[in-house]
């Protein structure tokens, strides 16, 4: 039976799928979301067993390819020295993300003008303020406005507390005359919009019990779905087709029970992330679009950003938070912007790490050589246990048309689906720039009086950002959407995740993917009436 | 290496000697070893989707003694436990890891750690708001943004 059409479907439950639905509602038009996951039971969230750091080897992996859940794809990423993180659910990689809070600078939009690498963005800073703020007043943000090296932002809660690492950190970081500020979080420090207040379960990345960390299922999806927003969960796209006249029609998806059913839609608006979308697109091929949708500029997939993290902890005398406070609470922005003195062009943003639980510090210590087998195990497990301290530098990783998603030729989901191809290499600007954060957090591990000190440069299993593979921009031979997130080469089909991004920042970009979403939404609804001249 | 889904009774036997040589018993933080039964039991209950690789580590640590492990007298199972560590790769970093994880839930474990015997949720943790005045030459020293064009 042929489905009536929808006026829009969008593809994708998470961070900037649910912002898009929840701005369109008041549209009153017919829209339907179709997610590959399932709603979440926070019931079953790792923090309430007694194992809840063993599920993170396991069913809570932030791995697809370790979780492997039906909800999951596979990434073939063997040739990549980062790995793809993701999550799969309504409220998507939200459900499962530390949280931390900052907005791309101004600067950032600008990369091109003002160092003479990558490309500007088509818009500024100064068109998504608006968007910005909504989005924080939505998602729910805690923080401390006034931060002199950041954009002024107005968190509706009070910051996290500084807990003893903060302490710790923010005395070393004043005796080298560094930048640091609490960070904008989305963790509700009082109770706000229905959510309880953080009680510090320890371990928030991987879901939050307690619902005080923000995820759109428990934001934007209750009151999309109250403004009549259909949302199909256990649905996964296959395809989006296309009419004679390069239209887009629909979308061919296996619903929760695996039939194959075809959603026809006026608008399609795709959402999954700078992975899963140059994946759908590509696996979109028609006669018309030989090459996949939306792709005449060739760059459907390329340019692909990760934001390589330099990760450097150590060990303090006294006692640090470990695991009984959310994990990020100050990040630094003292090398943000370029200083060609130091080698490199562009900058990385700082969160420091509180800390980590008793497994977790043993499996990790005893890998890297430093707690040992036998009769001394259990002295130095004393040392390290609940004496962590972190330095993670989130490098600005510049968009190289090689660091790409394609095809995997033989990898395929459970629904038989090609599966995304991972190429990537971390560029020599950036190894210079994870070099000199490594050595800056020795410098600040060393005057907290950290031994001990370990590092991860790259964090392998940190490819939570992933940016640039459906780029904007006004030219089409250069980009994949227009401004204002529409295809150039599909008039009724719009992009607002990560993918859109020109250049990557050096932030934890899901502030701005979401302001992004609901800047698209706005610019939507001011056309409507002319919405594919 | 078995079939099916479990371990048999000869890798049992060499997991649970290497588990006490990850972690041996301490009579001094007053802790069972990893190969005490309690923790025995809980990570042969537990392995799941570990079984596999944990079966490919014992597999290859059975192939470096040449004879149950237990057998070997304490420097050559040392030897054993060395070449382990280096060749093993995945496999043995899996079991090391399924030990551990056991290891640090057990109660006597975490009483002797001084950590409450409770999952994080739903009582949660107190955290010290600590003392804001450290910002102070933060905000002292102030700064700007780097300015950008606008369109």
């Amino acid at each position: 039976m042929t489905k009536d059409p929808v006026d829009v479907l969008i593809i994708g439950a998470g961070a900037s799928g649910a912002a898009v639905a929840w701005s369109l509602a008041e549209t009153k038009m017919h829209i339907l979301c179709l997610e590959q996951g399932g709603w979440m039971n926070p019931a079953e969230y790792p923090s309430t067993g007694r194992d809840w750091e063993a599920k993170f080897y396991g069913e809570w992996s932030s791995s697809p390819n370790i979780r492997a859940r039906p909800e999951d794809y596979p990434v073939n990423d063997d040739n990549s020295p980062i790995k793809v993180v993701n999550y799969n659910a309504v409220g998507g990689s939200t459900v499962m993300y530390t949280a931390h809070w900052p907005r791309l600078h101004p600067s950032d939009f600008k990369v091109k003008t003002l160092d003479g690498v990558a490309d500007d963005w088509p818009i500024d800073y100064d068109a998504l303020t608006p968007f910005f703020e909504e989005n924080d007043r939505m998602m729910g943000t805690s923080g401390l406005s006034g931060d002199p090296l950041s954009p002024l932002t107005h968190p509706p809660m009070p910051q996290q507390p500084m807990g003893l690492s903060g302490a710790i950190i923010g005395k070393a970081m004043n005796k080298l005359g560094w930048h640091w500020w609490p960070s904008d979080t989305t963790v509700a420090t009082t109770d706000y919009e229905g959510r309880a207040r953080c009680i510090n379960l320890g371990h928030c990345t991987p879901a939050c019990a307690q619902g005080a960390k923000s995820s759109t299922d428990i934001t934007y999806w209750p009151h999309a779905v109250r403004a009549g927003v259909e949302l199909r969960t256990h649905c996964r796209v296959r395809e989006i087709t296309t009419d004679e006249n390069g239209m887009a029609t629909g979308v061919v998806y296996y619903d929760k029970d695996g039939v194959e059913q075809f959603q026809p839609a006026h608008v399609v608006i795709i959402a999954c992330n700078g992975v899963g979308t140059p994946r759908l697109l590509l696996n979109s091929k028609s006669d018309r679009f030989p090459n996949g949708l939306a792709n005449s500029s060739g760059l459907v997939g390329k340019n692909l950003m990760f934001h390589p993290y330099a990760q450097i902890y150590g060990y303090v005398k006294e006692p640090t938070d470990s695991n009984r406070a959310p994990p990020t609470c100050l990040w630094s922005k003292e090398w943000y912007d370029t200083d060609l003195s130091r080698g490199f062009v562009r900058g990385y943003g700082v969160q420091f790490v509180r800390g980590a639980g008793p497994v977790f510090e043993a499996v990790v210590s005893e890998q890297k050589g430093i707690l040992p087998w036998g009769e001394d195990h259990h002295r130095v497990f004393r040392k390290l246990n609940g004496h962590r301290l972190g330095f993670s530098a989130i490098c600005e990783d510049l968009p190289e048309e090689h660091n790409q998603v394609t095809l995997d030729p033989v990898l395929k989901d459970s629904h038989g689906i090609p599966a995304p191809k991972i190429d990537y290499t971390i560029s020599e600007n950036s190894r210079k720039m994870m070099d000199h954060a490594l050595a800056r957090g020795r410098e600040v591990l060393e005057m907290a009086g950290a031994t001990d000190i370990c590092v991860n440069s790259p964090i392998p299993w940190g490819g939570w950002h992933l940016l640039g593979t459906a780029r904007m921009g006004t030219d089409p031979n250069k980009s994949v959407v227009n401004e204002w997130g529409r295809a150039h080469d599909v008039k009724n089909l719009f992009i607002v995740d990560g993918s859109i991004f020109v250049t990557s920042g050096g932030v934890n970009p899901t502030s701005t993917i979401q302001a992004l979403a609901l800047y698209i939404a706005d610019q939507m609804k001011q056309r409507l009436a002319n919405l594919f001249d | 290496m078995s079939a099916d889904n479990s371990l048999t009774r000869a890798q049992c036997n060499d997991l649970r000697t290497v588990a006490a040589m990850i972690v041996p018993a301490s009579d001094e933080y007053k802790v069972p070893g990893a190969d005490d039964p309690a923790i025995q039991a809980d990570i042969l209950a537990t392995l799941g989707r570990d079984t596999r690789l944990v079966a490919v580590a014992l597999d290859h640590l059975a192939r470096l003694a040449g004879q149950p492990l237990a057998e070997l007298d304490a420097e050559r199972r040392d030897t054993v436990a060395r070449e382990f560590r280096r060749s093993g790769g995945a496999a043995a970093a899996t079991l090391t890891r399924v030990v551990l994880q056991c290891y640090y839930r057990d109660d006597r474990v975490l009483r002797s750690l001084g950590l409450e015997l409770r999952a994080p949720f739903p009582k949660g943790y107190v955290l010290p708001d600590g003392d804001w005045s450290l910002l102070d030459p933060v905000k002292a020293r102030g700064g700007t943004l780097r300015r950008a064009p606008t369109i």
